[in-house]
């Protein structure tokens, strides 16, 4: 099964979706994955029913009546977000489990509500299929450079290039 | 940012609560940071027990361990935490194909041979015979059909090599032949120190990404060492390594004075050690603009872009051109 970070990192970059999927994991020398951590523990701090594990696969931050909840630092990947969690809506669907989704991105001090429609339905399948050719190919996906790289933590590993001489 | 330490003085090494405290035989008691810490270098002769190995594991610390005459003995590796069962078998793959083995042999070669050359041709006047004779030995590597073949003319360009320096140090540092165990002169003793030095950094480097450190393409895998590192090395060797030893001694930062001579063994003594650890530490974090990262990198990051290389090499994604120092 497709886990939440690859369905998200399917939107960032197809390149970091594979590199990811084989084990070719960054280290955690980045202060921004420390940081997620950090605010992962200090938004929930009450709430008993923090992270569930949904079938083994993917981790809902927390879960709050009818709403699932996801909390990240900035709204700058808003994109990949909103589709993690209409991911996830889609799995716990499928479950018959009917919800609605909100992320809260604590720089801005914002909530957004997610609610999945039949159009996302078929993205998200399509995605799926997607997600499976690209994590089963042979090698990873030619490197092009986008804007998010500087900030990636395999911007290093990405860009460990010679020069011509 | 993270930091290598070097513990000279016999003692003991601690865990206190969350904190390494290293008492000295006076029970002097200091605190490290295990937070920022790297590599923990150890010369003296510690004690320490398994909660210290607990708290060294949590913070991913590496603890390389030198006997008394300054040989490397080992190292603490913390659990590895990023397998890829995929790259291994990809790395692998590229040992057993004998086309690919050499292709990775001559490209580890062939950056050790730019780096020897681009050493001496900095006194040009003195070593252009020796430059010649490199460059001729060096040519054969492209026709070499046999990973021996290719240490034989490793062996010989190296012996030329390390003859060139009586022609550049200004110090009475005499090199006849290689002995490395023991060293049996001052500049051998050198090499042996700045070389084991140079396998521990790119251990650790190593270590911090998915590549199999017994997985090897130059030297054979072999079940006494990390075989990867000595391939990594090879490059390394003359850029870092070999630059601090001609400093070392041109500025008589090192002298005679510096070693001990015991029953035709040759070591650094204590002064000496903490002089050369003083230079290889400052020349391992001097940095260099990137041409491709477009940022400062230093020395020592450049071991791990060269791991990075490799693994883009064994998932097929970038063919491996090893580092030629461009500046
Ligand atoms: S650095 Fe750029 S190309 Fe590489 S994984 Fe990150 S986003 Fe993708």
């Amino acid at each position: 099964m497709v886990s939440g970070v690859q369905m998200q990192y399917y939107k960032v970059c197809k390149r970091k979706l594979w590199l990811f999927s084989k084990g070719i994991a960054m280290e955690d020398e980045h202060e921004r994955v420390i940081e997620g951590k950090i605010l992962h523990e200090r938004a929930y701090p009450r709430l008993e029913d923090r992270e569930i594990l949904v079938d083994d696969a993917f981790k809902l931050d927390a879960l709050d009546g009818e709403y699932i909840r996801e909390v990240k630092l900035s709204s700058k990947m808003s994109e990949a977000d909103r589709f993690q969690m209409l991911y996830y809506l889609y799995e716990l669907k499928k479950r018959g489990v009917q919800k609605k989704g909100l992320i809260s991105y604590t720089k801005e001090r914002k909530t957004e509500e997610i609610e999945l429609t039949e159009k996302d339905e078929v993205a998200i399948e399509k995605a799926i299929k997607e997600i499976y050719a690209i994590v089963h190919s042979a090698s990873p996906p030619k490197l092009k450079k986008l804007p998010y790289c500087t900030k990636c933590a395999y911007y290093e590993f990405c860009f460990a290039l010679e020069g011509d001489d | 940012m993270l930091r290598d330490h070097y513990i000279f003085s016999n003692g003991r090494l601690k865990r206190k609560d969350n904190t390494l405290y290293f008492f000295d035989e006076e029970e002097n008691k200091k605190s490290l940071p295990v937070h920022q810490t790297d590599n923990l270098y150890v010369f003296g002769e510690i004690d320490l027990n398994s909660s210290l190995l607990n708290l060294l594991s949590q913070h991913d610390v590496h603890l390389h361990v030198f006997n008394y005459y300054g040989f490397y003995a080992g190292t603490f590796c913390p659990r590895n935490k990023k397998v890829s069962g995929f790259t291994v078998v990809q790395q692998s793959a590229h040992y057993l194909d004998l086309e690919k083995r050499l292709y990775m042999a001559k490209a580890f070669l062939q950056s050790a041979v730019h780096h020897m050359l681009r050493n001496i041709r900095r006194y040009k006047e003195k070593t252009e015979q020796y430059v010649q004779v490199i460059e001729e030995e060096a040519k054969k590597m492209d026709s070499a059909t046999t990973v021996q073949e290719l240490m034989g003319i490793e062996g010989r360009i190296r012996q030329h090599y390390y003859q060139s320096f009586n022609a550049i140090l200004k110090q009475d540092f005499i090199f006849e032949k290689r002995t490395k165990q023991p060293p049996q002169d001052p500049l051998n003793a050198l090499i042996s120190f700045g070389n084991s030095l140079c396998y521990t950094a790119v251990l650790s480097e190593i270590y911090k990404t998915q590549l199999d450190p017994t997985i090897s393409f130059l030297h054979e895998p072999s079940t006494k060492r990390f075989s990867l590192c000595l391939d990594l090395a090879e490059i390394f060797k003359p850029l870092i390594v070999d630059v601090v030893i001609i400093s070392c001694i041109n500025n008589r930062i090192i002298t005679q004075k510096h070693f001990d001579f015991l029953d035709g063994m040759v070591l650094l003594n204590e002064e000496g050690k903490k002089r050369f650890i003083k230079e290889w530490d400052e020349k391992l974090s001097t940095t260099v603009q990137h041409r491709k990262l477009k940022r400062k990198v230093s020395y020592r990051y450049f071991i791990r872009l060269e791991c990075y290389k490799l693994i883009k090499h064994f998932i097929g994604d970038e063919p491996y051109k090893p580092l030629k120092a461009w500046w």
